[in-house]
Protein backbone atom coordinates (compact mmCIF):
# COMPACT_ATOMS: atom_id res chain seq x y z
CA UNK A 1 0.00 0.00 0.00
CA UNK A 2 1.40 3.59 -0.62
CA UNK A 3 1.72 5.32 1.73
CA UNK A 4 0.80 9.58 2.53
CA UNK A 5 4.16 10.56 2.25
CA UNK A 6 5.08 8.79 -1.75
CA UNK A 7 1.96 9.92 -2.92
CA UNK A 8 3.14 13.53 -2.18
CA UNK A 9 6.39 12.64 -2.92
CA UNK A 10 5.41 11.41 -6.64
CA UNK A 11 2.96 14.43 -7.05
CA UNK A 12 5.71 17.23 -6.02
CA UNK A 13 8.43 15.16 -8.38
CA UNK A 14 6.08 16.34 -11.49
CA UNK A 15 6.63 19.97 -10.57
CA UNK A 16 9.95 20.40 -8.58
CA UNK A 17 12.91 18.29 -11.04
CA UNK A 18 16.61 18.06 -10.76
CA UNK A 19 16.28 18.54 -7.06
CA UNK A 20 17.00 16.38 -4.13
CA UNK A 21 13.31 16.59 -2.28
CA UNK A 22 13.76 15.74 1.28
CA UNK A 23 10.93 14.76 3.73
CA UNK A 24 11.79 17.92 4.86
CA UNK A 25 12.82 20.02 2.48
CA UNK A 26 10.89 23.61 2.61
CA UNK A 27 9.36 23.77 -1.35
CA UNK A 28 7.70 26.97 -0.84
CA UNK A 29 10.83 28.75 0.94
CA UNK A 30 12.80 27.35 -1.23
CA UNK A 31 11.83 29.13 -4.46
CA UNK A 32 10.79 25.22 -5.63
CA UNK A 33 7.30 26.20 -7.00
CA UNK A 34 5.20 28.96 -8.11
CA UNK A 35 1.71 30.34 -7.09
CA UNK A 36 -0.34 28.29 -9.09
CA UNK A 37 1.28 25.43 -8.26
CA UNK A 38 -0.23 26.13 -4.58
CA UNK A 39 -3.70 25.73 -6.09
CA UNK A 40 -2.89 22.47 -7.60
CA UNK A 41 -1.51 21.43 -4.58
CA UNK A 42 -4.58 21.90 -2.37
CA UNK A 43 -6.71 20.23 -5.31
CA UNK A 44 -4.47 17.42 -5.36
CA UNK A 45 -4.66 16.74 -1.32
CA UNK A 46 -8.44 17.42 -1.55
CA UNK A 47 -9.07 14.62 -4.20
CA UNK A 48 -6.32 12.03 -3.04
CA UNK A 49 -6.88 12.55 0.44
CA UNK A 50 -10.74 12.93 0.52
CA UNK A 51 -10.57 16.06 2.58
CA UNK A 52 -11.98 19.59 2.01
CA UNK A 53 -9.01 22.35 3.14
CA UNK A 54 -10.73 25.20 4.20
CA UNK A 55 -9.65 29.15 5.11
CA UNK A 56 -8.06 28.08 8.92
CA UNK A 57 -5.82 25.40 6.82
CA UNK A 58 -4.66 28.55 4.98
CA UNK A 59 -0.94 28.66 6.76
CA UNK A 60 1.83 27.51 5.36
CA UNK A 61 3.38 25.61 7.89
CA UNK A 62 0.57 23.16 7.19
CA UNK A 63 1.71 23.12 3.37
CA UNK A 64 5.85 24.17 3.62
CA UNK A 65 7.39 19.86 3.04
CA UNK A 66 6.38 16.64 2.84
CA UNK A 67 6.05 15.80 6.46
CA UNK A 68 4.14 19.28 6.62
CA UNK A 69 1.40 17.83 4.22
CA UNK A 70 1.81 14.69 5.95
CA UNK A 71 1.05 15.66 9.54
CA UNK A 72 -1.63 17.97 7.92
CA UNK A 73 -3.62 15.23 6.35
CA UNK A 74 -3.61 12.89 9.68
CA UNK A 75 -5.24 15.95 11.90
CA UNK A 76 -7.84 16.00 8.46
CA UNK A 77 -8.72 12.44 8.87
CA UNK B 1 -19.40 14.79 -25.26
CA UNK B 2 -22.36 13.12 -24.01
CA UNK B 3 -24.55 16.01 -21.90
CA UNK B 4 -27.05 14.81 -19.53
CA UNK B 5 -31.00 15.48 -19.73
CA UNK B 6 -30.94 17.90 -17.52
CA UNK B 7 -27.84 19.87 -18.84
CA UNK B 8 -29.57 19.73 -22.20
CA UNK B 9 -32.54 21.00 -21.11
CA UNK B 10 -30.74 23.83 -18.68
CA UNK B 11 -28.65 24.87 -22.16
CA UNK B 12 -32.48 25.45 -24.05
CA UNK B 13 -33.54 27.38 -21.17
CA UNK B 14 -30.30 29.47 -21.13
CA UNK B 15 -30.96 29.78 -24.58
CA UNK B 16 -33.84 31.19 -24.36
CA UNK B 17 -33.64 33.66 -21.64
CA UNK B 18 -30.57 34.58 -23.78
CA UNK B 19 -32.97 35.29 -27.20
CA UNK B 20 -35.97 37.35 -25.39
CA UNK B 21 -33.86 38.83 -23.01
CA UNK B 22 -30.19 39.83 -23.77
CA UNK B 23 -29.60 39.86 -27.68
CA UNK B 24 -32.58 42.54 -28.56
CA UNK B 25 -30.88 45.00 -25.87
CA UNK B 26 -26.71 44.20 -26.65
CA UNK B 27 -26.51 46.63 -29.11
CA UNK B 28 -28.43 49.15 -26.78
CA UNK B 29 -26.21 48.01 -23.59
CA UNK B 30 -22.89 48.37 -25.77
CA UNK B 31 -23.89 52.04 -27.38
CA UNK B 32 -25.14 53.79 -23.85
CA UNK B 33 -21.91 51.93 -22.10
CA UNK B 34 -24.29 50.30 -19.19
CA UNK B 35 -26.43 47.45 -18.39
CA UNK B 36 -30.08 48.30 -17.66
CA UNK B 37 -30.88 48.04 -13.75
CA UNK B 38 -33.57 45.14 -14.19
CA UNK B 39 -31.33 43.55 -15.81
CA UNK B 40 -29.62 42.29 -12.92
CA UNK B 41 -32.89 41.38 -11.30
CA UNK B 42 -33.46 38.73 -14.20
CA UNK B 43 -30.60 37.51 -14.20
CA UNK B 44 -30.88 36.76 -10.25
CA UNK B 45 -34.48 35.41 -10.81
CA UNK B 46 -33.01 32.88 -13.39
CA UNK B 47 -30.36 32.14 -10.12
CA UNK B 48 -27.20 32.95 -12.65
CA UNK B 49 -26.05 35.50 -10.29
CA UNK B 50 -25.44 32.57 -7.89
CA UNK B 51 -24.91 30.03 -10.27
CA UNK B 52 -22.29 27.83 -8.65
CA UNK B 53 -23.56 28.41 -4.98
CA UNK B 54 -25.38 26.23 -3.63
CA UNK B 55 -28.61 25.68 -2.49
CA UNK B 56 -28.04 26.02 0.96
CA UNK B 57 -27.71 30.13 0.02
CA UNK B 58 -30.13 30.16 -2.53
CA UNK B 59 -27.42 29.07 -5.59
CA UNK B 60 -28.60 26.96 -8.25
CA UNK B 61 -25.70 24.47 -7.60
CA UNK B 62 -25.27 24.22 -11.28
CA UNK B 63 -22.02 21.59 -11.62
CA UNK B 64 -19.10 23.24 -13.69
CA UNK B 65 -20.21 21.71 -17.12
CA UNK B 66 -23.89 23.29 -16.62
CA UNK B 67 -21.96 26.66 -15.85
CA UNK B 68 -20.05 26.65 -18.69
CA UNK B 69 -23.19 26.22 -20.95
CA UNK B 70 -24.78 29.19 -19.40
CA UNK B 71 -21.41 31.02 -20.30
CA UNK B 72 -21.38 30.31 -23.89
CA UNK B 73 -25.13 31.15 -23.97
CA UNK B 74 -24.80 34.86 -22.32
CA UNK B 75 -21.39 34.71 -24.05
CA UNK B 76 -23.59 34.41 -27.37
CA UNK B 77 -25.62 37.53 -26.19
CA UNK B 78 -23.58 40.27 -24.90
CA UNK B 79 -20.14 39.59 -23.55
CA UNK B 80 -20.80 42.76 -20.48
CA UNK B 81 -23.48 40.59 -19.45
CA UNK B 82 -21.66 37.52 -19.09
CA UNK B 83 -19.08 39.37 -17.65
CA UNK B 84 -21.61 40.37 -14.82
CA UNK B 85 -22.10 37.04 -14.21
CA UNK B 86 -19.14 35.48 -14.02
CA UNK B 87 -17.96 38.55 -11.83
CA UNK B 88 -20.60 37.25 -9.42
CA UNK B 89 -19.92 34.30 -9.34
CA UNK B 90 -16.05 34.77 -8.87
CA UNK B 91 -16.57 36.50 -5.68
CA UNK B 92 -19.40 34.61 -4.38
CA UNK B 93 -17.02 30.88 -4.94
CA UNK B 94 -14.46 32.77 -3.76
CA UNK B 95 -16.30 33.61 -0.48
CA UNK B 96 -18.25 30.29 -0.20
CA UNK B 97 -14.67 28.69 -0.12
CA UNK B 98 -12.54 30.35 2.02
CA UNK B 99 -14.68 33.32 3.36
CA UNK B 100 -15.45 32.88 7.21
CA UNK B 101 -19.23 31.51 8.30
CA UNK B 102 -20.06 35.20 8.93
CA UNK B 103 -18.89 36.01 5.48
CA UNK B 104 -20.53 33.47 4.09
CA UNK B 105 -23.79 34.24 5.83
CA UNK B 106 -23.74 37.66 5.27
CA UNK B 107 -23.06 37.61 1.51
CA UNK B 108 -23.40 34.71 -0.56
CA UNK B 109 -27.41 35.15 -0.41
CA UNK B 110 -27.45 38.54 -1.49
CA UNK B 111 -25.23 37.77 -4.28
CA UNK B 112 -27.47 35.05 -5.23
CA UNK B 113 -30.75 37.30 -5.22
CA UNK B 114 -29.18 40.68 -7.10
CA UNK B 115 -29.70 42.49 -3.87
CA UNK B 116 -26.01 42.88 -3.50
CA UNK B 117 -23.28 43.28 -6.68
CA UNK B 118 -20.10 42.28 -6.36
CA UNK B 119 -16.84 43.31 -8.18
CA UNK B 120 -13.15 42.19 -8.43
CA UNK B 121 -10.77 44.36 -8.09
CA UNK B 122 -6.75 43.33 -7.98
CA UNK B 123 -5.84 45.32 -11.26
CA UNK B 124 -4.38 48.64 -10.65
CA UNK B 125 -2.52 51.43 -13.01
CA UNK B 126 0.81 50.29 -12.83
CA UNK B 127 0.10 46.32 -12.37
CA UNK B 128 -1.67 43.99 -14.24
CA UNK B 129 -0.49 40.60 -15.11
CA UNK B 130 2.63 41.52 -12.77
CA UNK B 131 0.10 41.29 -9.98
CA UNK B 132 2.22 40.13 -7.18
CA UNK B 133 3.92 43.34 -7.38
CA UNK B 134 0.68 45.30 -6.41
CA UNK B 135 0.66 48.34 -4.47
CA UNK B 136 -2.85 48.89 -2.73
CA UNK B 137 -1.47 48.94 1.28
CA UNK B 138 -3.49 47.49 3.94
CA UNK B 139 -2.61 48.59 7.57
CA UNK B 140 -3.76 47.59 10.50
CA UNK B 141 -5.80 49.84 12.53
CA UNK B 142 -5.75 48.78 16.01
CA UNK B 143 -7.13 45.05 16.54
CA UNK B 144 -10.24 45.61 14.93
CA UNK B 145 -9.66 47.78 11.70
CA UNK B 146 -7.91 47.66 8.33
CA UNK B 147 -6.69 51.13 6.82
CA UNK B 148 -6.56 50.75 3.00
CA UNK B 149 -4.91 53.56 0.48
CA UNK B 150 -4.49 52.74 -3.24
CA UNK B 151 -5.73 52.77 -6.34
CA UNK B 152 -7.80 50.01 -8.49
CA UNK B 153 -7.96 50.47 -12.27
CA UNK B 154 -10.39 48.81 -14.52
CA UNK B 155 -12.82 47.11 -12.57
CA UNK B 156 -15.19 45.36 -13.85
CA UNK B 157 -18.78 46.66 -13.00
CA UNK B 158 -17.06 48.98 -10.53
CA UNK B 159 -19.26 51.57 -11.46
CA UNK B 160 -22.12 49.82 -9.68
CA UNK B 161 -20.98 47.31 -7.53
CA UNK B 162 -22.00 47.30 -3.95
CA UNK B 163 -19.07 45.18 -3.01
CA UNK B 164 -15.64 44.63 -3.49
CA UNK B 165 -13.01 41.99 -2.80
CA UNK B 166 -10.29 43.90 -3.18
CA UNK B 167 -6.25 42.79 -3.30
CA UNK B 168 -3.74 44.35 -1.59
CA UNK B 169 -0.81 44.30 0.78
CA UNK B 170 -0.88 43.87 4.23
CA UNK B 171 3.08 43.76 6.02
CA UNK B 172 4.20 43.28 2.85
CA UNK B 173 1.94 40.25 2.27
CA UNK B 174 -0.73 39.02 -0.39
CA UNK B 175 -3.97 39.78 1.13
CA UNK B 176 -7.95 39.91 0.04
CA UNK B 177 -10.54 41.95 1.98
CA UNK B 178 -14.12 42.63 1.27
CA UNK B 179 -15.30 46.52 0.90
CA UNK B 180 -18.47 47.63 0.82
CA UNK B 181 -19.34 50.36 -1.31
CA UNK B 182 -19.79 53.09 1.40
CA UNK B 183 -16.49 52.19 3.31
CA UNK B 184 -15.56 56.03 4.77
CA UNK B 185 -12.22 56.89 2.53
CA UNK B 186 -13.97 54.56 -0.67
CA UNK B 187 -14.71 56.38 -4.29
CA UNK B 188 -14.80 55.56 -7.45
CA UNK B 189 -14.76 57.01 -10.79
CA UNK B 190 -16.60 56.07 -13.98
CA UNK B 191 -14.66 54.84 -16.92
CA UNK B 192 -15.92 55.14 -20.83
CA UNK B 193 -15.12 54.72 -23.88
CA UNK B 194 -13.40 51.58 -23.87
CA UNK B 195 -12.91 49.74 -27.39
CA UNK B 196 -15.01 46.56 -25.98
CA UNK B 197 -17.66 44.95 -23.49
CA UNK B 198 -18.17 48.64 -23.39
CA UNK B 199 -21.66 48.20 -20.95
CA UNK B 200 -19.36 46.19 -18.21
CA UNK B 201 -19.24 50.02 -16.60
CA UNK B 202 -15.39 49.77 -15.83
CA UNK B 203 -14.57 52.32 -12.90
CA UNK B 204 -11.47 53.67 -10.81
CA UNK B 205 -11.59 52.74 -7.28
CA UNK B 206 -9.73 55.33 -4.94
CA UNK B 207 -8.72 54.03 -1.14
CA UNK B 208 -7.76 56.94 1.11
CA UNK B 209 -7.68 56.01 4.24
CA UNK B 210 -10.42 53.62 3.51
CA UNK B 211 -11.72 52.26 6.80
CA UNK B 212 -12.74 48.59 7.18
CA UNK B 213 -13.21 45.55 9.74
CA UNK B 214 -10.31 43.32 9.99
CA UNK B 215 -12.98 40.48 10.26
CA UNK B 216 -13.33 41.17 6.70
CA UNK B 217 -10.15 39.68 5.60
CA UNK B 218 -11.03 36.69 3.29
CA UNK B 219 -8.44 33.84 3.51
CA UNK B 220 -5.45 34.18 4.84
CA UNK B 221 -2.28 36.31 4.15
CA UNK B 222 0.58 35.60 2.30
CA UNK B 223 0.13 31.90 1.36
CA UNK B 224 -3.68 31.90 2.29
CA UNK B 225 -3.55 34.68 -0.40
CA UNK B 226 -2.96 32.26 -3.42
CA UNK B 227 -5.95 30.18 -3.31
CA UNK B 228 -8.02 33.23 -2.59
CA UNK B 229 -7.05 35.07 -6.12
CA UNK B 230 -6.67 31.77 -8.09
CA UNK B 231 -9.88 30.18 -6.78
CA UNK B 232 -11.64 33.30 -8.22
CA UNK B 233 -9.12 33.93 -11.52
CA UNK B 234 -9.80 29.83 -12.48
CA UNK B 235 -13.40 30.65 -11.98
CA UNK B 236 -13.43 33.39 -14.25
CA UNK B 237 -10.84 31.90 -16.86
CA UNK B 238 -13.31 29.12 -17.14
CA UNK B 239 -16.09 31.76 -17.83
CA UNK B 240 -14.37 33.41 -20.76
CA UNK B 241 -13.17 30.48 -22.19
CA UNK B 242 -16.73 29.70 -22.75
CA UNK B 243 -17.98 32.88 -23.95
CA UNK B 244 -15.87 33.32 -26.00
CA UNK B 245 -17.10 29.93 -27.57
CA UNK B 246 -20.54 31.55 -27.46
CA UNK B 247 -19.37 34.92 -28.98
CA UNK B 248 -17.63 32.28 -32.22
CA UNK B 249 -20.97 30.60 -32.07
CA UNK B 250 -23.09 33.79 -32.68
CA UNK B 251 -20.81 35.03 -35.38
CA UNK B 252 -20.79 31.90 -37.28
CA UNK B 253 -24.95 32.04 -37.05
CA UNK B 254 -24.77 35.28 -37.84
CA UNK B 255 -22.43 34.23 -41.15
CA UNK B 256 -24.37 31.50 -42.12
CA UNK B 257 -27.38 33.22 -41.91
CA UNK B 258 -25.89 36.37 -44.28
CA UNK B 259 -24.35 33.88 -46.78
CA UNK B 260 -27.72 32.07 -47.18
CA UNK B 261 -29.11 35.22 -48.03
CA UNK B 262 -26.66 37.96 -49.58
CA UNK B 263 -25.65 37.57 -53.41
CA UNK B 264 -22.87 38.83 -54.94
CA UNK B 265 -21.88 37.76 -58.91
CA UNK B 266 -25.20 36.43 -59.17
CA UNK B 267 -25.10 33.54 -56.65
CA UNK B 268 -25.30 33.56 -52.57
CA UNK B 269 -22.41 34.12 -51.08
CA UNK B 270 -22.42 30.95 -49.34
CA UNK B 271 -21.57 29.13 -52.74
CA UNK B 272 -18.18 31.19 -53.06
CA UNK B 273 -15.37 28.83 -52.07
CA UNK B 274 -13.03 31.73 -50.47
CA UNK B 275 -16.28 32.22 -48.07
CA UNK B 276 -16.75 28.58 -47.71
CA UNK B 277 -13.13 28.66 -46.89
CA UNK B 278 -13.83 30.92 -44.21
CA UNK B 279 -17.27 29.12 -42.76
CA UNK B 280 -15.13 25.95 -42.45
CA UNK B 281 -12.02 27.51 -40.37
CA UNK B 282 -14.98 28.74 -38.30
CA UNK B 283 -16.68 25.77 -37.54
CA UNK B 284 -13.57 23.56 -37.02
CA UNK B 285 -12.05 26.29 -34.79
CA UNK B 286 -15.18 26.53 -32.68
CA UNK B 287 -16.12 22.73 -32.05
CA UNK B 288 -12.48 21.97 -30.96
CA UNK B 289 -12.65 25.28 -28.65
CA UNK B 290 -15.90 23.68 -27.17
CA UNK B 291 -14.09 20.74 -26.21
CA UNK B 292 -11.10 22.04 -24.71
CA UNK B 293 -13.79 24.15 -22.41
CA UNK B 294 -15.65 20.34 -22.08
CA UNK B 295 -12.39 18.65 -20.95
CA UNK B 296 -11.79 21.49 -19.02
CA UNK B 297 -14.87 21.43 -17.02
CA UNK B 298 -14.71 17.35 -16.96
CA UNK B 299 -11.39 17.68 -14.98
CA UNK B 300 -12.75 20.35 -12.66
CA UNK B 301 -15.42 18.25 -12.00
CA UNK B 302 -13.19 15.20 -11.19
CA UNK B 303 -10.71 17.54 -8.84
CA UNK B 304 -8.47 16.68 -11.16
CA UNK B 305 -5.43 19.43 -10.30
CA UNK B 306 -4.20 19.58 -13.83
CA UNK B 307 -7.62 21.58 -14.43
CA UNK B 308 -6.30 25.03 -13.63
CA UNK B 309 -3.95 24.36 -16.21
CA UNK B 310 -6.65 22.88 -18.84
CA UNK B 311 -8.77 25.87 -18.42
CA UNK B 312 -5.83 28.29 -19.13
CA UNK B 313 -5.23 26.33 -22.07
CA UNK B 314 -8.98 26.72 -23.15
CA UNK B 315 -8.89 30.53 -22.43
CA UNK B 316 -5.85 30.94 -24.25
CA UNK B 317 -7.48 29.14 -27.60
CA UNK B 318 -10.61 30.27 -27.42
CA UNK B 319 -10.21 33.84 -26.91
CA UNK B 320 -7.87 33.67 -30.08
CA UNK B 321 -10.35 31.34 -31.87
CA UNK B 322 -13.08 34.32 -30.93
CA UNK B 323 -11.15 36.92 -32.16
CA UNK B 324 -10.23 35.25 -35.77
CA UNK B 325 -14.23 34.44 -36.26
CA UNK B 326 -15.12 37.52 -35.28
CA UNK B 327 -12.33 39.24 -37.82
CA UNK B 328 -13.88 36.84 -40.83
CA UNK B 329 -18.12 37.32 -39.68
CA UNK B 330 -16.89 41.37 -39.94
CA UNK B 331 -15.23 40.38 -43.56
CA UNK B 332 -18.22 37.94 -44.74
CA UNK B 333 -20.85 41.21 -43.38
CA UNK B 334 -18.33 43.73 -45.30
CA UNK B 335 -19.88 47.45 -44.93
CA UNK B 336 -22.80 45.20 -43.03
CA UNK B 337 -20.84 44.28 -40.46
CA UNK B 338 -19.12 47.74 -39.60
CA UNK B 339 -22.22 49.88 -38.54
CA UNK B 340 -22.67 50.40 -35.38
CA UNK B 341 -25.93 48.53 -35.47
CA UNK B 342 -24.32 45.34 -36.55
CA UNK B 343 -23.44 42.42 -33.65
CA UNK B 344 -20.34 41.12 -35.49
CA UNK B 345 -18.20 44.00 -34.67
CA UNK B 346 -19.72 44.27 -30.73
CA UNK B 347 -18.43 40.34 -31.01
CA UNK B 348 -15.13 41.92 -32.99
CA UNK B 349 -14.63 44.36 -30.30
CA UNK B 350 -15.46 42.24 -27.48
CA UNK B 351 -13.39 39.57 -28.52
CA UNK B 352 -10.29 41.59 -28.34
CA UNK B 353 -10.63 42.09 -24.84
CA UNK B 354 -10.83 38.56 -23.96
CA UNK B 355 -7.23 38.01 -25.00
CA UNK B 356 -6.76 40.55 -22.06
CA UNK B 357 -8.23 40.27 -19.34
CA UNK B 358 -8.03 37.31 -16.23
CA UNK B 359 -4.70 36.91 -17.76
CA UNK B 360 -2.97 37.83 -21.05
CA UNK B 361 -2.58 35.26 -23.69
CA UNK B 362 1.23 36.12 -23.37
CA UNK B 363 1.15 35.20 -19.99
CA UNK B 364 -1.25 32.04 -20.78
CA UNK B 365 1.53 31.33 -23.26
CA UNK B 366 4.41 31.18 -20.32
CA UNK B 367 2.53 29.31 -18.47
CA UNK B 368 1.48 26.83 -20.59
CA UNK B 369 4.93 26.22 -22.06
CA UNK B 370 5.87 25.30 -18.55
CA UNK B 371 2.93 22.89 -18.26
CA UNK B 372 3.52 20.95 -22.10
CA UNK B 373 7.41 20.53 -20.52
CA UNK B 374 5.97 18.75 -17.33
CA UNK B 375 3.71 17.03 -19.42
CA UNK B 376 6.59 15.59 -21.46
CA UNK B 377 8.61 14.55 -18.46
CA UNK B 378 5.45 12.37 -17.30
Amino acid sequence: MIDNRSMIRTFLSRYIRNFDLKDDTDIFGGGLVNSLFAMQLIAFLEKEFSITIENTDLKLNNFRSVNAMASFIDTKA
Amino acid sequence: MQLSEKQKKDRLSFREFVDNEIIPNAGTYDREERLAGELIAKLAAQGYNGAVLPEKYDGRAMDFITYGLLNEELGRGCASVRGLVMMQNMVALTILKWGTEEQKERWLKRIASGETVAAFALTEPDFGSDAMHIETSITDEGDSAFIINGHKKWITLGQTADLFLVFGKRRGKLTAVLVEKDSPGFHRTAMGGLLGVRASMLAELHFDNCIVPQENVVGRPGFGFVPVGITALNLGRYSIAWGCVGIGQACLEACLDHTSKRKQFGDYLKNHQLIQEMIADMTVSLKAGRLLCYQAGHLHEEGDQNAIMEIMVAKYFTSKMAFSIANNAVQIHGAAGCGSDSPVQRHLRDAKIMEIIEGTSQIHQIKIADYAYKEQAD
